[in-house]
């Protein structure tokens, strides 16, 4: 054991991880949104509005997001008639080639998350609404949404904690997060144990920080 | 109870010790499988290339059986350290910071890097010699490398992970440049052709091998480059405590040039002697 690599690499790495958490916060904001869309999609009575927010979630979760990467970075690349429009400089770097993925794929799994939320909400509660001469967009904003939201924060938690692991990913694709730093580091100095010691255990304090945060609002929260 | 225990284990040590031993006579070669035309795989994914048929040859003159193994490039040097494989033969360059980990044979090929582009860049028709060495030095090379410096400048420059052409575009002799790295050197061809990379920076032949293969517009530009970070040739990568099987490799590499075993494989897969 190096420990003197291991206390020289630690800056190094935390400076990395900041990357990873940007690349987290940002790819969960945006898929948090197109989780809702899409949650909300998938309750449309409408077969075909209802199918593709489906087909969607399908793909999404039933694809490895390394593939995802992939075919979005370096498939979407090969593209000859893709380079030359607008898209291409968000396509060109790997930074959005990889929040696109991450957001599509925890926008997927959000919005099964939300969606069952959405249909445990007990029928009582929103006609005790409409009981009250609340109109139904108040219904759905102000009693659905919080309710779905709270019933979701578990299952949704764990969701976070995936996608932070997830971003590791991103170093296939060129981003220096806490994984890139870390294989760049070893491949200088060729000792893989004591970095990846380091990196785990700072991917292990992110995780615990987000776990208690989340048990935190889930007590926040609480019916009860 | 604790009889059982310890019997338990003793078997599973045992049986452990067995297996570990079966493979013992042969020499196991790592190589990268990725970094044509000196190694990669073919359709059916078996290895082939200029080190695999070169390792087998070496391996006759040693007069011991030899299996090849296929590892990651970045993670090449850990793994022979944790005893994965024995030796190493995937275009690994002879420098002093890879001697720090691990002894090298004596070089059995010449690696001649050189920058690319696609046609129609911008850095064609740069004014520079053919070939620079680092390691002499003069004031060729230090005009040389500010032309390059100059025509780097804000430009975004790939190469793969862990390799000399990392070392050389983070050594500063090139100045402050837009670095991108990548697992294998498919991927540099791939963001070169796809313009992410404005130009790259490997083995002149991977992308000569590319150009031929892909029919992409991939050109050479600028001076060929050796010496200094560049390292000393492409050698067999081996333990430092395994002294054996370095003088063992490195008398079958002496048979093998002598006999004109290694310009004839050479000249086979690369199409020039790149023998040394």
């Amino acid at each position: 054991m190096d420990l003197e690599l291991m206390i020289n690499s630690l800056p190094k790495l935390l400076n990395a991880a900041v990357i990873t958490l940007k690349l987290l916060s940002v790819s969960l904001i945006i898929g948090l949104f197109i989780g809702l869309f899409f949650a909300i999609l998938r309750l449309n009575k409408n077969i075909f509005i209802n199918r593709f927010a489906y087909g969607y979630s399908y793909v999404f979760r039933g694809t490895p997001l390394l593939v995802q990467i992939f075919i979005i970075y370096f498939g979407l690349g090969q593209i000859e008639y893709l380079r030359s429009t607008v898209l291409w400089i968000i396509l060109k770097e790997p930074y959005w080639c990889a929040i696109i993925a991450f957001a599509l794929n925890t926008g997927a799994y959000t919005s099964e998350i939300l969606r069952s939320a959405f249909q445990t909400i007990k029928p009582g509660i929103i006609e005790a609404g409409k009981s009250l001469g609340i109109s139904n967009r108040v219904i759905f904003y102000k009693i659905q949404i919080p309710i779905a939201i709270r019933q979701s924060l578990p299952a949704y938690g764990n969701e976070i904690i995936l996608m932070m692991k997830g971003t590791s990913l991103a170093s296939t694709v060129t981003i220096m997060d806490l994984t890139g730093v870390a294989k760049y580091i070893i491949s200088t100095t060729f000792k893989p144990i004591e970095v990846f010691i380091v990196a785990g255990g700072i991917y292990l304090f992110m995780t615990f920080i987000i776990h208690n945060v989340i048990k935190f609002l889930e007590k926040k929260y609480s019916f009860n | 109870m604790m009889n059982i225990f310890k019997k338990t284990i003793f078997s599973v040590l045992f049986s452990l010790l067995i297996i570990g031993n079966v493979n013992a006579d042969k020499i196991k070669i790592g190589t990268e499988g990725a970094y044509p035309p000196w190694n990669s795989k073919n359709a059916s994914g078996k290895l082939i290339g200029f080190e695999v048929e070169l390792a087998y040859t070496l391996c006759r003159y040693i007069g011991q059986q030899c299996e090849i193994v296929e590892q990651d490039w970045d993670g090449m040097i850990p793994a022979l350290i944790m005893r994965k494989f024995d030796a190493i033969m995937a275009g690994m360059s002879i420098t002093a910071e890879r001697q720090k980990a691990i002894s090298f044979s004596q070089g059995y090929a010449d690696e001649v890097a050189s920058l690319a582009v696609m046609k129609g860049s911008d850095l064609e028709g740069m004014n520079t010699p053919e070939g620079i060495n680092l390691t002499l030095g003069g004031s060729g090379v230090k005009k040389t490398l500010k032309t390059l410096t100059g025509a780097l400048a804000g430009k975004t420059v790939c190469t793969q992970t862990a390799t000399i052409h990392q070392n050389f575009l983070e050594s500063g002799d090139v100045g402050k440049i837009n670095l991108r790295t990548y697992k294998t050197q498919d991927e540099v061809n791939l963001d070169l052709a796809s313009g992410r990379c404005d130009v790259a920076l490997a083995a002149a032949v991977a992308f000569t091998d590319y150009a031929e293969k892909s029919g992409k517009p991939v050109v050479l530009v600028g001076p060929t480059f050796s010496g200094g970070a560049f390292g000393n040739g492409v050698g067999v990568g081996i333990r430092k405590d395994d002294t054996e099987l370095l003088k063992a490799f490195n008398k079958a590499i002496e048979k093998a040039r002598k006999n004109g075993d290694i310009s004839r494989i050479a000249t086979k897969w690369f199409g020039f002697d790149a023998s040394m």
